[in-house]
């Protein structure tokens, strides 16, 4: 009988949900943050616990070219990294959602340098918005584990077939410890079927992945990948709806606090909607109608995001981004902003700058920020 | 200008324990062809004759084959998507990234519980010795069950013929205009210290030798390691009908020595053994002027490459008698 709660670190969790999924084959590259999710991983595999091929590579690059390599033979793959080492397998990050290889990747967000950093900063995976992965980012210990669950089925369901990255914050969220209720595993097996990749290269019709291909296919390729990366929100919200049935904890792609009365609505992703919904609960006792929407999924977009905000009257919103885009603006806030143009929509917009590089963002001052009935951008410190 | 195939080639090769006997003549090899009709190789290329017959290696072990091409001449030779010329499972790879694929693709067959397929990584020499040589390393260390073949054209010649590190002394390309002025990177030797259990260094020119290698290459668990020196008639800028006596020349000079490494034991393959043993040494000159790359090449350089050649056949000398490389 194993037991059904523990308390574990975010980095812990997600090795626990790998090792459920029992992948074929885990390429990856220690580094802070992430460390602690190679090193369990490892002695899960050396202890014989869980039967997977695990390649010690000689860098993030390679880590994602090993999970490629695999991935195009038809296997189950998973990796790991975070910051300067999700950066350094950039090239390979476009290259497995061109593909179309269901790899699954948690990505531990940290700052970037030059000036070491190794706080939480979500620039890492929102600069990479573009590259054609499902994103999730998530906001607890639970959360990262049930996520990562998931993160297998919806990559490999046929009708999706593309990479998926779960990020978690460095430290406030893979180093912090919370109770985890644990998935049984039997029943598990019974949620994620074998993986079957129906382009994986085979020795019965030969054929060759990657050749040179011409104006004239190219955007089909690429049209493609949207497509189904369209299809994905659909696909997400079935299996998070089966999840549920699993292990009685719901998800979406939204999920919302205390917003269907709020005059004003908090937007977040991650840790920081969390904080944020502290403070909600502490405007709320004074009176103010405000609630927090906490984004989980970034790619696909989610259309339960606009049909939210399409039935939710709140006029002022209020946006948190722990990423920013130089010249342009908090990522989240711009994207939010051109999804309300596209519903007609004009709404009074705050966005907030907050928690670069692990600034401490305390819900009081987060209270602070929302109760300030200025518009515009905020950078919370300066 | 060199004699053409003769016995000199396989006289005195070794047969591969289990693997059958030498081939004696280009006949035996197996007629089958993994490479099609219709590839887009420029004509006279002798890389394509390093895959056709690392292929022909291949089946004759009774094995599955599964290739990675990097990013190089060889993707191109596919031809365009809907369509390819390599008739096995074939992986395109990015530039930097051929070895780790590859160790990608052995982990994922280990894990299917598949031990019949050989799992060849073919890169250019750009890919290898530069962009490369990380992932590589890497994968040999790790000590995955592949081969990874480098056909070297000595310069970035799928992009117009640029300077790499395994582009000898004073060869111009278009971006040494003047001549190269560094050596070239040998990294053989540096897989070979690397410990894996095969390292060799061959010519399409000696297609039996050649051929015998990848058949050895192949008998052998672990990582494994051949080089081979692919003269290539347009970024070298000599006729197309001259690849194959350009090998020769480059084997017959010493610009190109032919050995194996089999599990720390140097072997000087036939070919090299009148060239490092006899001093049996056709002048260098001889094979700069033949191409066009050397161009403009001066009397003083040509001397400086004579005198780094004569080293090299020396170092090679003592290796064959001392029967290691380090």
């Amino acid at each position: 009988m194993q037991e059904e709660e523990v308390f574990v670190t975010g980095n812990e969790a997600v090795a626990r949900a790998v090792k459920l999924a029992k992948p074929n084959v885990i390429a990856a590259y220690p580094i802070t943050p992430q460390t602690e999710i190679v090193e369990v991983l490892a002695r899960y595999v050396e202890s014989g616990e869980l039967k997977s091929e695990y390649i010690h590579v000689e860098s993030e690059h390679s880590a994602m070219a090993a999970c490629i390599g695999a991935a195009s033979m038809g296997a189950r793959v998973f990796t790991a990294t975070s910051s300067h080492g999700f950066l350094y397998m950039c090239e390979m990050i476009f290259w497995a959602s061109i593909a179309r290889l269901p790899i699954v990747m948690a990505n531990v967000n940290r700052a970037l340098g030059p000036g070491w950093n190794i706080w939480a900063d979500l620039k890492d995976a929102m600069s990479h918005r573009d590259a054609g992965w499902i994103q999730f980012y998530t906001a607890s210990v639970q959360e990262a584990y049930d996520t990562t669950l998931m993160a297998f089925r919806i990559a490999e369901d046929q009708r999706v077939m593309l990479p998926t990255m779960v990020n978690l914050e460095g430290f406030v969220l893979s180093h912090v410890m919370q109770p985890l209720r644990l998935v049984d595993e039997a029943e598990y097996d019974r949620f994620l079927p074998p993986v079957r990749i129906p382009h994986a290269l085979n020795f019965e019709r030969p054929h060759t992945l990657g050749t040179l291909i011409s104006p004239e296919h190219n955007y089909l390729v690429q049209y493609d990948n949207n497509r189904c990366m369209r299809a994905a929100d659909d696909v997400i919200a079935e299996v998070e709806r089966e999840f549920e049935r699993m292990s009685g904890r719901r998800y979406g792609a939204v999920m919302k606090y205390r917003c269907d009365d709020a005059e004003t609505l908090v937007i977040a992703m991650g840790t920081l909607a969390k904080e944020a919904e502290v403070a909600c609960d502490s405007l709320r006792e004074k009176g103010e109608k405000i609630g927090v929407l906490r984004l989980r999924q970034l790619r696909p977009f989610p259309k339960a995001f606009l049909e939210e905000v399409k039935r939710l009257t709140a006029e002022r919103f209020i946006i948190i981004d722990r990423a920013y885009s130089s010249g342009y603006g908090g990522i989240l806030a711009e994207e939010v902003k051109a999804k309300l143009y596209d519903l007609g929509l004009k709404k009074e917009v705050k966005s907030i700058i907050a928690g670069l590089g692990g600034q401490d963002v305390p819900h009081e001052a987060l209270e602070k920020m929302f109760m300030d009935k200025r518009g515009g951008e905020v950078w919370f410190g300066v | 200008m060199v004699e053409v195939l003769g016995k000199e080639e396989h006289e005195g090769m070794e047969a591969v324990g289990g693997e059958g006997k030498v081939v004696k003549w280009l006949a035996e090899i197996p007629a089958d062809e993994y490479v099609l009709k219709g590839n887009s190789a420029c004509a006279g290329c002798t890389a394509m004759i390093a895959l056709r017959y690392a292929l022909k290696a291949s089946r004759a072990t009774g094995r599955k084959t599964l290739l990675l091409v990097g990013a190089c001449c060889m993707v191109v030779c596919e031809g365009v998507y809907p369509n390819t010329a390599y008739n096995v499972p074939t992986l395109d790879t990015a530039f930097a990234c051929t070895a780790s694929m590859a160790s990608g693709v052995e982990a994922a067959l280990k894990s299917f519980g598949r031990r019949d397929v050989n799992v060849i990584a073919f890169a250019g020499d750009g890919g290898t010795v530069d962009i490369g040589i990380q992932a590589l390393s890497g994968a040999v260390e790790r000590g995955h069950n592949f081969l990874y073949v480098c056909y070297d054209n000595e310069a970035y010649c799928n992009t117009g013929m640029q300077r790499s590190g395994a582009t000898p002394p004073c060869a111009r390309t278009t971006t040494t205009p003047g001549g190269k002025r560094e050596k070239k990177k040998d990294v053989p030797r540096i897989m070979a210290a690397h410990g894996i259990p095969y390292v060799a260094t061959a010519c399409p020119s000696y297609p039996i030798d050649l051929y015998e290698k990848f058949k050895r290459a192949f008998s052998i668990e672990g990582p494994k390691y051949i080089h081979i020196l692919t003269p290539c008639p347009v970024s070298w800028r000599f006729p197309t009908s001259k690849g194959v006596e350009m090998g020769k020349l480059a084997v017959r000079t010493g610009m190109w020595t032919l050995y194996e490494v089999e599990h720390g034991v140097f072997r000087l393959s036939p070919p090299s053994r009148r060239v490092v043993l006899r001093g049996d040494v056709v002048p260098v000159e001889k094979y700069l002027r033949a191409q066009g790359r050397f161009n403009g090449i001066t009397d003083e350089e040509v001397e400086r490459i004579q005198k780094m050649v004569y080293q090299e056949l020396e170092w090679f000398k003592e290796a064959a008698a001392r029967r290691k490389l380090w």
